[in-house]
């Protein structure tokens, strides 16, 4: 089970860096939001993987580390994810920006095709 | 204690007076005045409060106060006889020039300004002298430099002032962290910064293998300062200064900066060869080239500025010579220096002032119009020369007995010593008598720019002061400066303070032989010289090559030009791909460089079974990421989808372990993502596949790339399966599980997490999501899309609008069920799954619909969102729980909880932090909207521009435009005149409102969709 999340992080990461050194806008963006599902996933695994472990208390009583899912992962990657988002909207515009002024869309603003 | 007070108020008080001038107005001419001389008195009276008794007795006043003790960082205050005598002059020549300024300064000049510049100045030097701890002084001599530039450039309009301001602060501020590093390395030695131990370590500095390094970086420092050679030329390009400038800070103070420093250190540092030899030769050609350029020159000040240059030769000389005579002879003389040399500047800006020029080739005559600066100038100049029974001639007599002990030692550079001293002081008899000769006597002329008159009696004081003291101390020397001269060698020199005599008379003797031969040579050789120097020829025979400013310049567009272009050709790059290619090979290798000690083992945790489910599912999420990578250039659409793809699986990942709060969030993250990536792709251009991409080099490039990918995947793979199957460290989870119920009052751990135990974390995030939001927006107002573009795009010509009548119906239908699950999401948030993020973004999904089936059109026309007041109450609401937390007294953030029961509904968890939590939910909410619909709206907006597609049948025809607001005229280019394609209707005849009032007006700032009709 481990291996198989250690793959699909690799693969979401590899994946998003190859976009990374892609010439174009919108390639960066996908390779962006690629790398953080990895990233997310990654921290996600610092709480390990047990399975049939309950997220939520029983009311009234103190929760045991041993019987319910490590919280403090899951809020990190909770906020990690919104954000995310943010900053995908945020590059979005300054993609459109950069669209609209230079007539291209290649990362440097020039008309290229490499 | 009063010590402390007198040393501290001694620092602070030119600084506080800097700060009042500046602030007075402009026109208060004569208070400003007032006010720096009375600091410039009050600090005087200071230095006279701590001198008597303790330092004339040879004692040293001292107050510290703790800063960074633990660093050695103190501030420490100290005034030996040393600090003394410099801080006379500082606070003494300080008053005389303030005095003098107030009549040379011309009513057109901004005088706060240069009163404030002029005291910092006192300040920064008073620091400086008065430092006990070298950091400290290194700090205030990096402020004297600030100051002198900033007091160089006063004229800021004249191009040369800023040259010369410029220069002097490239010079001594390279100089000042030279000697930065050379105190490092001196405290290094010595243990601690305090100039009290430092001064007690003298044999351990002089045998520490670092000697060398520190005395090179300390003396490139003095040198600097002091323009000696080869740092000599920035000062007489410092001469750009107003003349008040030039008396104070280049006779007496900044450039004695330098000496100080020498003298300070010449206890622990000197007694070396290397100390002899780098001051000697630097000292001694100095001395020399200063005062032979001095003669050539034909500016009063310039020849002035050259004769300075040439007398800090002569006491860095002095200083280099390792004999305690000597340093009394320096001190000495550096207090001689200091009084005529201030005196002559003064008299030089007099003649300046009241003729109109410097130039000694058209100053002629004066003798007779202005006979009292005459005289004053004459005394100066002849004690400048060294003419007996004036302080001038005191000192060189003692410089030139000491060339001559000095010249028995066996080294050539101490026996050329005594015919440097005689040459030196025939070329200061010269060019004495020609800044004499050459202005005040001669023929009348009517040449000069204003006719001659004496100056305001109180203009002419300071220099009668300084000239009255010249002959004073040179009459009777011993009972005028010597108790003053002997604290001052004392508290150098210790028991090591020799004998020596202050008279005038010191017998028939070779010093004095030399003198009078000096005295006969100079005035034949400005004899000799005559027909040359009236020739007016500009520069100095021999050495015209030289050039320090030229050298200088080149330095400099070598250094800040050349060198940064081809250090940025050979290592920069514009390009973002190659950037951040190296930012992924540099982190790929970091990461193996921080692995590679210890390698990458397995953990000893127990695998989990594989499940066949899970790996179906990352069958299909890597096989989508994979295919959104290779598909992203040309198939955007479909990227988009196979993005979701992947994001899918890691949705179904977090729900398989147990998070589900995680999963819902991520689901609902990814349907506003790819809407909003939807709405971009409208504005991309389109990409058609090329036959180029076969070329050899692009593949080439692709194929590296891939390696990189495939490697950092693999790192990503190594690290994660290395991590996941070691036993996680005992962290805080413990904390939050055992205390999200009984303190936190909530069962869902994540979310009391969230609002309650990081609350503060939460409030920074969704402050960030809001400035997201608004950059956004912001941004958006001045979007300009590509002229290809603006038209409506293919999808959307024909009858398309009808295909959406049916999703449109049931859409609306479900507005109110998924708003009321987002309450619901919501309300629930703190027991059990969901919360403020997941509600907010659900919410603003419902809208979401409401855009796509809809049109954006038609959701504007009937819906209002507000998410600007949205995302503010958010904002106001999670900070204010917060702050009613602080009202009770306790900490920010801090939350209450209780149960309501709600009857037949049940019991709902009203804790304070629900409050909390619906604040982040408004600005969820408010910030996602208002990003979708920003850029929704960005396709009527333009589309309003464009020309009007036909009507399509059984439709309303689009709105035409407005007459709005008048538009600007940068948007005209993407008009329709833009827009030449054929088939279209009729251009709009109104102005194309690209950027009409929805977005600009303030009607956008609370809604941002309720249209311009």
């Amino acid at each position: 089970m481990e291996l198989i999340l250690a793959l699909s992080i690799g693969v979401l990461g590899g994946s998003g860096v190859w976009l990374l050194m892609r010439p174009r806008t919108f390639q960066l963006i996908i390779g962006l939001s690629l790398l953080s599902y990895a990233v997310n996933l990654f921290i996600f695994s610092m709480g390990r993987f047990p399975v049939g472990r309950p997220p939520v208390l029983e009311p009234g009583t103190m929760g045991d580390p041993a019987q319910y899912a490590d919280p403090l992962p899951q809020s990190l990657v909770l906020t990690a994810i919104v954000i995310g988002f943010a900053t995908t909207a945020l590059f979005l515009v300054v993609m459109l920006a950069a669209r609209g002024l230079t007539g291209g869309d290649h990362v440097d603003g020039r008309r290229q095709d490499r | 204690m009063p010590d402390a007070l007198y040393l501290s108020t001694a620092i602070g008080l030119p600084y506080l007076g800097a700060l009042v001038t500046a602030l007075l107005p402009a026109n208060a001419r004569r208070l400003e005045a007032w006010l720096a001389g009375a600091v410039a008195l009050l600090t005087l009276v200071m230095v006279w409060l701590c001198y008597y008794p303790t330092i004339a007795e040879g004692g040293v006043v001292r107050s510290e106060i703790a800063w960074v003790p633990q660093l050695g960082l103190n501030l420490v205050l100290r005034m030996d006889g040393l600090a003394s005598v410099f801080s006379v002059m500082v606070a003494g020549i300080g008053l005389l020039v303030v005095l003098y300024a107030r009549y040379y300064m011309s009513s057109d000049d901004p005088i706060p300004r240069f009163f404030a510049f002029l005291l910092a100045f006192m300040g920064s030097m008073m620091g400086l002298v008065l430092s006990g701890n070298l950091i400290q002084l290194v700090f205030f001599w990096e402020m004297t430099s600030l100051f002198s530039f900033l007091l160089i450039g006063y004229w800021q309009h004249s191009a040369q002032a800023r040259d010369g301001a410029r220069m002097a602060l490239t010079v001594t501020a390279s100089g000042g962290l030279a000697l930065l590093a050379g105190v490092l390395l001196l405290g290094h030695m010595v243990g601690s910064y305090d100039l009290d131990r430092v001064l007690a370590s003298g044999d351990v500095i002089r045998d520490h293998p670092l000697y060398l390094p520190a005395l090179v970086l300390v003396l490139l420092g003095a040198l600097t300062k002091s323009a000696q050679f080869p740092f000599h030329f920035w000062l007489p390009h410092a001469m750009a200064a107003p003349t008040p400038v030039s008396a104070y800070l280049h006779s007496a103070t900044l450039v004695k900066a330098g000496i100080f420093l020498i003298t300070r250190l010449w206890p622990v540092m000197a007694g070396t060869d290397a100390w002899f030899w780098i001051l000697g030769s630097a000292g001694m050609i100095t001395l020399l080239v200063g005062a032979y350029v001095a003669i050539f020159q034909h500016d009063m000040k310039g020849l002035l500025a050259y004769s300075t240059i040439s007398h800090l030769g002569l006491i860095t000389l002095l200083l280099s010579l390792n004999s305690p005579l000597a340093m009394v002879a320096a001190i000495f003389h550096t207090m001689n220096h200091a009084t005529f040399k201030a005196s002559l500047f003064m008299a030089a800006g007099i003649i300046d002032h009241e003729t109109g020029t410097r130039d000694i080739r058209r100053l002629s005559g004066l003798n007779a119009t202005m006979p009292f600066t005459a005289r004053l100038a004459m005394v100066a100049a002849a004690a400048m020369a060294g003419v007996p029974l004036l302080n001038g001639f005191i000192s060189k007599e003692m410089f030139i007995t000491e060339t001559l002990m000095a010249a028995n030692a066996p080294t050539i550079l101490h026996s050329m010593l005594p015919w440097a001293a005689a040459l030196a002081s025939i070329f200061a008899v010269a060019y004495s008598l020609r800044f004499i000769h050459g202005a005040f006597f001669g023929p009348e002329t009517g040449d000069m720019p204003r006719t001659p008159h004496e100056p305001p009696q109180w203009m002419r004081l300071p220099v009668e002061v300084l000239v009255f003291g010249c002959m004073v101390v040179g009459i009777l020397p011993a009972a005028t400066i010597g108790p003053f001269l002997d604290v001052a060698a004392r508290s150098v020199l210790g028991e090591a303070t020799p004998y020596y005599s202050l008279a005038v008379w010191h017998g028939f003797n070779l010093p004095l032989v030399m003198s009078l031969v000096a005295l006969v040579g100079g005035a034949l050789l400005y004899r000799l010289l005559q027909r040359h120097l009236s020739a007016g020829i500009e520069g100095t025979p021999l050495l015209r090559r030289f050039d320090g400013r030229r050298a200088f310049d080149q330095v400099m567009v070598f250094l800040s030009w050349r060198f940064a272009r081809t250090l940025e050709r050979l290592l920069g790059t514009s390009r973002l791909q190659t950037q951040l290619r190296l930012m992924v090979c540099i982190t790929i290798l970091a990461a193996v460089l921080a692995l590679s000690p210890q390698g990458l083992g397995l953990g000893g945790l127990e695998l989990s079974p594989a499940d066949p489910v899970i790996g179906l599912v990352w069958v299909a999420g890597g096989a989508c990421a994979m295919a959104a990578a290779y598909q992203a250039k040309y198939h955007r659409l479909a990227a988009l989808a196979l993005l979701g793809g992947a994001g899918l699986a890691v949705c179904i990942t977090f729900v398989w372990f147990s998070a589900p709060d995680l999963a819902v969030t991520q689901l609902l993250v990814e349907v506003v993502t790819t809407v909003l990536l939807l709405l971009g792709l409208r504005w991309m251009p389109k990409r058609l596949e090329f036959a180029s991409s076969g070329q050899l080099l692009p593949r080439l490039r692709r194929y590296r790339d891939f390696v990189i990918a495939v490697a950092a995947g693999l790192g990503l793979t190594a690290i994660s399966y290395a991590t996941m199957t070691r036993v996680s460290p005992e962290g805080i989870s413990r904390f939050f599980l055992e205390r999200a119920y009984t303190e936190g009052g909530g069962t869902n751990v994540v979310n009391v997490i969230l609002v309650d135990f990081r609350g503060f974390d939460t409030f920074g995030e969704i402050t960030v999501l809001g400035i997201v939001a608004l950059t956004v927006f912001a941004l958006l107002r001045r979007f300009r899309p590509a002229p290809e573009s603006i038209g409506v795009p293919e999808q959307q010509q024909g009858d398309a609008r009808d295909w959406m009548a049916v999703p449109a119906v049931t859409m609306r239908l479900l507005f109110p069920l998924i708003g009321a699950v987002a309450v619901y999401l919501l309300l629930r948030g703190h027991d059990l799954p969901g919360g403020g993020f997941a509600g907010g973004l659900m919410l603003a999904v419902a809208i979401l619909l409401q855009y796509m089936a809809g049109g954006t059109r038609w959701v504007e026309d009937h819906l209002r969102v507000h998410p600007l007041r949205w995302m503010s109450a958010g904002l106001l609401l999670a900070g204010g729980t917060g702050l009613a937390a602080m009202a009770v007294g306790k900490p920010f953030l801090t939350s209450y909880f209780a149960y309501a029961d709600l009857g037949l509904l049940g019991r709902l968890p009203v804790a304070s932090a629900l409050i909390f939590d619906i604040g982040v939910f408004a600005l969820v909410f408010g910030a996602t909207v208002l990003m979708l619909i920003a850029i929704a709206h960005q396709s009527v907006r333009s589309q309003r521009a464009a020309p009007v597609p036909p009507p399509l049948p059984g439709m309303a025809p689009p709105a035409l435009p407005a007459a709005g607001k008048p538009v600007p005229l940068e948007a005209a280019p993407h008009g329709p005149a833009a827009d030449g394609r054929p088939g279209r209707a009729a251009p709009v005849p109104a102005a194309p409102a690209l950027d009409g009032p929805l977005m600009d007006g303030p009607e956008m700032g609370n809604t941002g969709l309720k249209g311009d009709r």
